[in-house]
């Protein structure tokens, strides 16, 4: 549905500023009713990437298809068409303020040139589709933030996309509305059968929604798969932030890292090194988080009275599936630090209105 | 000369500045809309960036707004004699107040616009608008509270420029208080076309004020 071939997109030099690349070669696939993240740290071109799907941003090479159109080889006017078939959703919501919430629903319908009447149907529809349907008449200054973005879901979704951007949409949410907008973007896609795109740089996000993730910095694509797969994946760099391995700095004895899933608990492994072998089992840390739906899980083993049989019982425990390896410090990525996102508005000098076009990232 | 004969032709002065303003107001607001609107979308990196011309209309509009009023009431005069065929009288005046308030209200439009958000610009161009649809549904309406406040300080500027325009002979309340008052020495009448003025410009900021603020539902 979504095909990015090899894109780059470079800000040129201006103003003192060197030359940006923003998005440095990215190839990605996102296939038809599939829910996709995008994560990585702030400057990583996340943003950038989301505004090449739509062309906001033009590339400065490569291929952008979606929905087998490949937008990357329209005019101008071939574009502005092609917009109507992906709906976006900002993480400032962008409603206009001269608009009550039907009136912003009512815009792009208005702009698709769409009569009256069925503009006014189709508004009605879909309020109701977000829950918000006793609030036609509010101001978005009347509105909380979650019923903001949920106006802006509307919004996006009025000319019936086939695709949704979410460019950090819960973002500026508190977590209550972000969890009440994430469950209607889940609802949404089931129903309405939505291919969806979301940056983000929160990784609970993702871990709610996606199916599937990829992780972007400086640019590039570093690792990214089906969420389920990327996460017993050894040493995965995506893996290591959507749920961090137990630190090993500090914790004695023979440390073993064990990856839980469905399919590979955690009960075998403790019976054997503790109950088969004897071995004096400590959990060290871990977590356990539902990631796509489905229980994943990270423990860190301290095992002392190795006698040497520790490493063949890893072997075999392998070879049954489960997920255990010997941890040394280091050799996992350490998550970065998540930090709220600048606004995208604040480090806009004010005397310089940028529209199209312009670097979109930090450095 | 007493009361009795100075009314009507206070009153008639009154109706001059008026219809001076009015007219000069509709056709600053005409032209210098869509001249603040052009230097917005052609600014580098807005809607429709063109360096040329947004340097050349960022010319014309800085030299219309260093010019003084008075020198560039005389500078248009011939422009005023090929439009109106005289340069005396209001409807003569109107001219140079046009020509004098267009660059003022079309860089207050300009400000105006430029404080709509980018992101609502991106928003609408993400649903695959027209660059001229941007224009018309999101940057004039959600700049429109602004955008009056904006001509309420033309309007009162060109009430202050209409009373200037009355000394070569425009008519109105300005040419009225000086003739009658200051060349008569009757400070009287001095005062009251004072008063008669701050009545109105304090009518037209209140009206303005209050205008824009019903607009405002942020």
């Amino acid at each position: 549905m979504i095909e990015l071939s090899d894109v780059r997109k470079v800000f040129p030099a201006r103003r003192g500023a060197a030359e940006v690349v923003a998005v440095d070669g990215v190839s990605l696939s996102v296939a038809d009713g599939e829910f996709a993240g995008v994560v990585g740290p702030s400057g990583s071109g996340k943003s950038t990437l989301a505004r090449l799907v739509n062309l906001l941003e033009r590339p400065t090479s490569g291929r952008v298809a979606v929905d087998g159109q490949v937008l990357t080889d329209l005019d101008a006017d071939g574009v502005r068409r092609a917009r109507r078939t992906v709906g976006m959703v900002f993480q400032h919501f962008n409603l206009l303020d001269s608009r009550t919430a039907a009136g912003n629903v009512e815009h792009p319908l208005e702009l698709a040139g769409i009569g009256r009447a069925e503009r006014r149907r189709r508004v009605a529809e879909l309020l109701d589709l977000v829950g918000l349907g006793d609030r036609h008449a509010s101001r978005p200054a009347q509105l909380s933030g979650g019923q903001k973005q949920r106006v802006a879901i509307a919004r996006a979704l009025a000319a019936r996309p086939k695709v949704l951007l979410c460019d950090e949409a819960t973002s500026a949410l508190d977590p209550t509305s972000t969890a009440g907008v994430l469950d209607l973007l889940r609802q949404l896609r089931t129903e309405l059968g939505l291919t969806v795109l979301l940056i983000t740089h929160e990784m609970a996000v993702v871990r709610a929604v996606c199916d599937s993730a990829v992780l972007l910095d400086r640019g590039r694509v570093v690792d990214g798969g089906p969420l389920t797969e990327v996460l017993t994946r050894p040493h995965s760099a995506l893996a290591a932030q959507l749920l961090p391995a137990p630190p090993v700095a500090g914790a004695t004895g023979n440390l073993v890292r064990v990856t839980l899933t469905e399919s590979a608990p955690e009960g075998r492994v403790l019976r054997t090194l503790a109950g088969d072998l004897g071995l004096d089992v400590e959990v060290a840390g871990g977590s356990v988080e539902t990631v796509a739906g489905r229980r994943f899980g990270r423990l860190l083993l301290s095992v002392t009275g190795d006698d040497g049989r520790l490493d063949a019982a890893l072997e075999q425990l392998r070879a049954g599936g489960s997920l255990v390896e010997r941890a040394t410090p280091g050799d996992e990525p350490p998550p970065w630090q998540e930090q709220e996102e600048p606004a995208p508005e604040s480090d806009r000098e004010p005397d310089e209105p940028r529209f199209l076009d312009a670097p979109d990232v930090q450095r | 000369m007493n009361w009795d004969r100075i009314g009507p032709q206070l009153a008639e002065a009154t109706w001059e500045t008026l219809y001076m303003v009015g007219v000069s107001t509709l056709l600053t607001v005409l032209i210098g809309v869509p001249l603040g609107v052009l230097l917005t979308i052609t600014a580098p990196g807005a809607l429709s960036p063109s360096p040329a011309v947004h340097r050349i209309l960022g010319l014309l509009v800085n030299l219309g707004r260093s010019l003084p009023f008075i020198i560039l009431l005389v500078l248009v005069a011939p422009v005023t004699r090929g439009i109106v065929g005289t340069t005396i009288g209001s409807t003569a005046t109107i001219v140079p107040l046009t020509i004098g308030a267009v660059p003022f209200l079309a860089r207050l439009v300009e400000t105006s616009l430029r404080e709509v958000g980018h992101g609502k610009v991106e928003a609408t161009l993400a649903m695959g608008a027209r660059r001229r649809d941007v224009v018309r549904t999101v940057l004039l309406p959600e700049a429109l509270p602004s955008l009056v406040a904006g001509v309420t300080v033309t309007v009162v500027a060109l009430v202050s420029y209409s009373a200037m325009a009355g000394a070569i002979g425009g008519g109105g309340l300005g040419d009225f208080a000086i003739r009658y008052g200051y060349q008569q020495f009757r400070t009287d009448i001095t005062v009251a076309t004072v008063v008669l003025l701050l009545v109105l410009v304090q009518l037209l900021q209140w009206a303005g004020d209050r205008w824009a603020r019903r607009l405002a539902h942020a």
